[in-house]
């Protein structure tokens, strides 16, 4: 066992444990927020540094802080380690200049995306992102795709944390999709048309933490904050079968997996279950989705009434990027 | 004349053929390390000669051997970094192209102190003919009985295989250069576990240098005390320079550390001054990625004293007035370089470089890269100079390899030694009507 | 297919390839990969066609999306067709300090050509590239195998001049040149 102070509070938890998930087991807002680390997919983490805090105590054996704010997520706890999160007003704004990082490309169309609502980088930029863009060069933008007749790819909007390609990669037999070229150019993709057809490829959407890929079944159909998600299950002779089920009145908008509060499915649903099944027939209610509906809207930060159109960081020069930036230094 | 202790035959012609390298006393290490001498007292040798890697970071090489795990059964690695593709440097090449067998010998006597039975060089796609090169000196070796099954007829056996990249400078960072080697895209990994623990295949692993690994030899033949005697303090034995610029006599120098770094530029048995008669205006000395120093900063430290070519002299005052040796390539500029247009040409290869996995590394390298741009063109202002600086400052340090550190050194060095420059670029630049006329032309 | 040729290893090179993933532990023959994709492109009209990428997948043993992975991460694998002279200049530090921008703007003039096109006669692709651990004799270029140091702008007309006259693909995997 392993003793870790976090923001000033203690917890002891088992050798091997990440500062993250210390972080986690204390809960509350010294919580780091985490982009690209999932749970159940084995190595992912690392990437996007959204998670990255202050050590300022190594262990007990060696008290020297370590000389850079490390990944939360992959890096383990040392017993006697004492770690600094929302008390460091330098780590606030070494991790808000991240956020920065995973914004200056990113298209901020929440208005259109169906991820608004349930997006963590929208999350993301409303508790750390900057009033106002410094970016003022024309943004990275790709073409969108259909993979499979199921999921749409918005490459545009993805921030490249590999968790679809670590689903791929560890629940699914035959990965057709990944990491193509490199530096900001690099995308997800199949390089050839291909097809990501496979019974659990589904899952990839639920992975995702923005709108790069997202449930065509499901698209356009409804702002999902006027969906009402219950937990529910079936006999499914491939997956568990519990889902949460998102309704309008008696009619199914979307099936995904049952996400914790840290936005992670606890278990992996079959394209069956989610794509086939859109009839509450189909299904017996467990009762209201235990959601923590952290999101930015559910935070009444933003007006329910006119959801459609409306920009969602309340700033006109987020507005002049949903136009696209100057064209001026596209390179 | 300095004391050359790698480069001391690369004139004899035929030195590259197998015949002419063992006539010249070649393949000695091997023999004595084998028939008399166990591998823990060749790291001993090694941590003896205070040797340090001469791949940019200087970390004692007798300490990082003695670190590599030794579990039972399993296999242990060494590979050979000879990526060599930090901007500036080419002093590997030209050993491995002049003396391979150097190289080989280093590689042997290496492997066996660790313990290893299959060793790589990984050489950057790029140089290769270089790799037929060493190819063919391996060959050679086997032929020779100094590689393959009982060397000597000991009960050691090595086999040695050159593989080569395909045009990545980031493969030159370790664990992108084990990825790559095992067949991956060059993304480094994330640390820990270090390599001595799970390396290459999972197994613990030594990476490290060409001329690291070169330098091996002479601490064999002659002891690790004997190799601490040549050098300066720390900073041990000699170190190859790859100079290039605005200089006289470009090229590559084996030099004894402790030299001043004033003789190393003005003197006739190195650089030979400035080209033209030009006067100095700025060194960057150890490779594309340490921070650049103007003329007085780099001949003299902070305190005024002489600087020297050494670990320590050169890092002398820190990021503030100093420096790194890292790789060694000395590059020259004159009083009529731009600073800021070199500032932007570097910061370009570290746009293109980025593997792209951690989002401050890869959006903030392309991202200052568009506002140097910019500021070329006429159309900056002053507060994108203090953009840049924020930008470089938000990118070190937060990465997953020490690119994210390489790019942002060369910015916040430049701005700090050179602010006037850049402001005076913000007011005096001609606003260029074609924007694009210097925008990377990436062919990815 | 490529131009209608059937991708498939010459006998000679298919024996290299099978020599080269027994360097690596059992199992672990994805390793040689970048080295075989070297020949393939060498082989196959100095490019990666995904057809090429997925014979190279099919012969080692693993996934297609692998290989375009792994190809598309690195610069000197062709994603798209080339001309049979691929001339990269060097455009980085010294190269770029002693002219390298001059002798780019030279062959784009000369090649009638930009940087990244193919000549209209398929003969010639330009690229500019980075550091090729050659700035002792900058500015300098690569083509195929050879390394051409020292550029004078002569120089490098008497050299497109050769390559043109010559006529034939070069590829990394050449014999090079003999240097001094
Ligand atoms: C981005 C990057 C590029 C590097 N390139 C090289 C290189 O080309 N050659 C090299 O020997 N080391 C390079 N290194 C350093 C290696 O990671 C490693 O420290 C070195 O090979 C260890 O060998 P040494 O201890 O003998 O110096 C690079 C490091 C980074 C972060
Ligand atoms: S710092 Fe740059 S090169 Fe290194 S892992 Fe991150 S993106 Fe890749
Ligand atoms: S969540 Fe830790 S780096 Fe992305
Ligand atoms: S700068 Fe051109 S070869 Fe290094």
């Amino acid at each position: 066992m392993a003793k870790v102070t976090i923001d000033g509070k203690s917890i002891e938890v088992p050798d091997g444990t990440t500062i993250l998930n210390a972080a986690r087991l204390i809960g509350g807002e010294i919580v780091p927020p985490a982009m690209c680390y999932y749970t159940s997919l084995k190595t992912s983490g690392g990437y996007c540094r959204t998670c990255i805090v202050k050590v300022t105590k190594g262990s007990e054996k060696d008290p020297r802080p370590m000389p850079k704010p490390v990944a939360s997520c992959r890096t383990t706890v040392m017993d006697g380690m004492e770690v600094q999160n929302i008390t460091s007003p330098d780590l606030m704004e070494a991790r808000a200049g991240v956020v920065e990082f995973l914004l200056i490309n990113h298209p901020l169309d929440c208005p259109i995306c169906d991820q608004a609502g349930e997006c963590h980088l929208q999350d993301l930029a409303y508790e750390h992102g900057l009033a106002k863009t410094r970016y003022e060069f024309s943004r990275r933008t790709f073409e969108k795709i259909d993979i499979g007749s199921k999921i749409k790819l918005h490459m545009t909007r993805c921030i490249l944390c590999y968790r679809c390609v670590k689903v791929a990669d560890q629940i699914t037999d035959k990965r057709v999709h990944g990491v193509m070229n490199r530096g900001d150019v690099s995308e997800i993709s199949t390089y050839i048309q291909n097809v990501v057809d496979n019974d659990f490829s589904g899952n990839m959407i639920d992975v995702c933490p923005v709108g790069a890929l997202t449930d065509r079944t499901f698209r356009f159909k409804s702002r999902v904050w006027f969906a009402n998600p219950v937990d529910a299950h079936r006999d499914c002779p491939k997956c568990a079968g519990k889902v949460t089920l998102w309704l309008k009145g008696e009619e199914v908008y979307r099936v995904t997996g049952r996400k914790d509060k840290y936005g992670e499915v606890k278990d992996w649903i079959c394209n069956d279950c989610r794509f086939e099944k859109k009839a509450t027939s189909d299904w017996k209610i467990d009762g209201p989705a235990n959601l923590d509906r952290h999101s930015v809207i559910s935070q009444n930060h933003y007006t329910l009434e006119e959801p459609a159109h409306k920009p969602l960081l309340n700033d006109v020069n987020v507005v002049q990027n949903l136009v696209g930036g100057k064209e001026m230094y596209n390179s | 004349m300095g004391k050359k202790l790698l480069l001391n035959n690369d004139h004899i012609p035929g030195i590259n053929t197998y015949e002419v390298y063992r006539k010249n006393g070649g393949y000695a290490s091997v023999e004595k390390a084998i028939k008399t001498m166990t591998p823990e007292a060749i790291v001993e040798e090694v941590k003896k000669s205070g040797l340090r890697g001469r791949g940019g970071a200087g970390f004692p090489t007798g300490m990082k051997w003695s670190f590599l795990a030794k579990p039972e059964g399993v296999a242990r690695y060494i590979v050979c970094n000879a990526d060599e593709s930090e901007p500036g440097t080419f002093k590997d090449r030209y050993l491995m192209e002049r003396i391979p067998h150097l190289l080989i010998e280093g590689m042997i006597t290496s492997s066996f102190a660790l313990g290893a039975n299959t060793s790589y060089i990984y050489i950057r796609g790029e140089y290769f003919y270089v790799a037929r090169i060493l190819e063919q000196a391996i060959d050679e070796a086997y032929a020779n009985g100094w590689l393959g099954k009982n060397i000597l007829g000991s009960d050691y056996s090595l086999d040695l295989y050159v593989q080569v990249g395909a045009g990545a400078y980031i493969c030159g960072e370790e664990t992108a250069l084990l990825e790559s080697l095992e067949g991956k895209r060059g993304n480094p990994r994330i640390k820990p576990p270090f390599p001595a623990i799970a390396g290459l295949y999972g197994c613990p692993t030594v990476v490290n240098n060409v001329e690291t690994i070169a330098a091996v030899v002479p601490i064999i033949n002659n002891g690790g005390d004997e190799y601490a005697k040549v050098g300066i303090g720390k900073s041990t034995g000699t170190k190859l320079i790859s100079a290039s610029g605005h200089i006289n006599k470009p090229g590559v120098y084996e030099i004894e550390m402790g030299i001043t770094v004033e003789d190393f530029i003005y003197s006739d048995e190195w650089c030979g001054g400035i080209k033209n008669g030009k006067k100095l205006k700025a060194v960057v000395a150890g490779g594309s990625s340490v921070p650049i120093l103007p003329a007085d900063l780099i001949l003299k430290t902070a305190n005024g004293e002489p600087r020297l070519m050494s670990y320590e002299s050169l890092a002398d005052g820190g990021f503030a007035t100093g420096t790194m040796l890292g790789s060694g390539g000395f590059i020259v500029m004159d009083e009529t370089t731009s600073i800021v247009k070199n500032l932007w040409n570097f910061t370009r290869f570290y746009h293109h470089e980025s593997c792209g996995q951690c989002s401050p590394c890869r959006e903030g390298t392309g991202w200052m890269e568009k506002v140097l741009h910019k500021i070329i063109d006429g159309h900056g202002s002053l507060s994108d100079v203090d953009l840049l600086w924020d930008i470089q400052s938000k990118i070190e340090g937060k990465t997953i390899c020490p690119l994210g550190d390489a790019a942002a050194w060369p910015v916040a060095s430049a701005i700090r030694h050179f602010r006037a420059e850049f402001e005076d670029h913000v007011r005096n630049s001609k606003k260029v009507i074609d924007p694009k006329r210097l925008v990377s032309n990436a062919v990815y | 297919m490529n131009n209608g040729k059937e991708i498939k290893f010459s006998d000679e090179s298919l024996a290299l390839v099978q020599r080269m993933m027994k360097r690596y532990p059992e199992g672990k023959q994805k390793s040689a990969l970048i080295p075989i994709l070297h020949i393939a492109q060498a082989e196959f009209d100095g490019w990666l066609s995904s057809e090429t990428m997925d014979y190279v997948a099919s012969v080692i043993g693993i996934l297609p999306v692998e290989v375009y992975e792994v190809a598309s991460f690195y610069s000197m694998f062709n994603m798209k067709p080339v001309g049979k002279c691929v001339i990269e200049v060097c455009r980085t530090s010294s190269c770029w300090l002693l002219g390298a921008e001059d002798v780019i703007s030279h062959l784009e003039k000369k090649l009638n050509i930009k940087t990244g096109q193919t000549t209209s006669d398929g003969m010639f692709t330009l690229k500019s590239v980075e550091c090729l651990g050659s700035c002792g004799t900058a500015p300098m270029m690569q083509v195929g195998a050879d390394y051409y140091e020292n550029l004078s702008l002569d120089k490098v007309d008497s050299l497109v001049e050769r390559f043109r006259a010559d006529g034939k693909r070069k590829t990394y995997t050449d014999k090079a040149e003999a240097r001094n």
